[in-house]
């Protein structure tokens, strides 16, 4: 009996173990999205919860890490949505190495400000695909979406941060 | 309208000026241990939600029932409200 169907049979010690098999993946996943390690805490354990109370409905022969990067990837952009774009620049680490110009310094500003002015869903794809170095197949996938649809909505992004960069006289 | 080509150069400009300005995420593991966090969401009981005390404030209700009263006063609000939703 594998792990999977002993967990949709209802076993506590089944269920940790694949807890403890997909944690760390699951939530470097959702930091890699909400870029703040304790909001990405709690939606690690939301999307766990979520999978044992789907547990009757699990398919034990299904592919269990896609369905959790699936669930993740929701709750992650639900979270950025009811979150303000001020809170979500505040939790941005510092990198003490950078001794920048006042000039580089507003540059960033400037970016950071326009990533935050998109959307949800366009952000998620620009924070993935250009921040994280993900594929557009990978997004495509914990999206559920297609790949066309991922590469439309990084062309859309990319319009609106030249055009909000362009605002700040600056050019990409 | 820009081409392919010009496109991906594009990107790429933005690839590095976005990691300059907001460093990819460097540590992807959680810094505790999440399973006692899990058990415990696990066994809180949910909560009792009751459909005859609804959680809403007093002046939500104040607000539907001003909002109810001039839509039967006035019933040619209506087209222009459902033209604004």
């Amino acid at each position: 009996m594998s792990v999977l169907e002993r967990f949709a049979a209802g076993d506590i010690q089944a269920f940790e173990s694949l807890f403890r098999e997909h944690q760390g993946q699951v939530y470097g996943w959702i930091v890699r999205i909400v870029r703040d390690p304790s909001a990405a805490e709690d939606l690690t354990v939301e999307t766990f919860w979520r999978l044992y109370q789907h547990r009757d409905r699990l398919d034990p022969n299904g592919n269990c890490r896609a369905w959790l990067r699936r669930v993740a990837t929701n709750l992650a952009i639900d979270h950025l949505r009811r979150s303000k774009p001020a809170e979500l620049l505040k939790s941005e680490p510092i990198d003490e190495k950078q001794m920048d110009s006042l000039e580089q310094q507003q540059v960033r500003a400037a970016l950071r400000g326009a990533l935050m002015s998109l959307s949800p869903k366009l952000r998620v794809v620009v924070q993935l695909v250009l921040i994280e170095d993900e594929s557009y197949a990978t997004v495509a996938e914990s999206l559920g979406i297609s790949l066309s649809a991922v590469k439309l909505r990084m062309f859309r992004a990319t319009r609106i941060l030249r055009k909000k960069l362009q605002q700040r006289g600056l050019q990409l | 309208m820009i081409n392919k080509n010009e496109y991906n150069a594009e990107l790429d400009r933005l690839r590095n000026d976005l990691q300059s300005a907001i460093p990819p995420i460097a540590n992807t593991h959680p810094r505790r241990n999440l399973w006692p966090r899990l058990l415990q969401r696990i066994e809180t009981p949910p909560l009792h939600v009751s459909f005859r005390t609804p959680r809403m404030p007093w002046f939500d209700w104040a607000l539907l029932g001003i909002a109810a009263t001039s839509l039967v006063f006035f019933p040619a609000l209506i087209p222009a409200l459902l033209y604004h939703l």
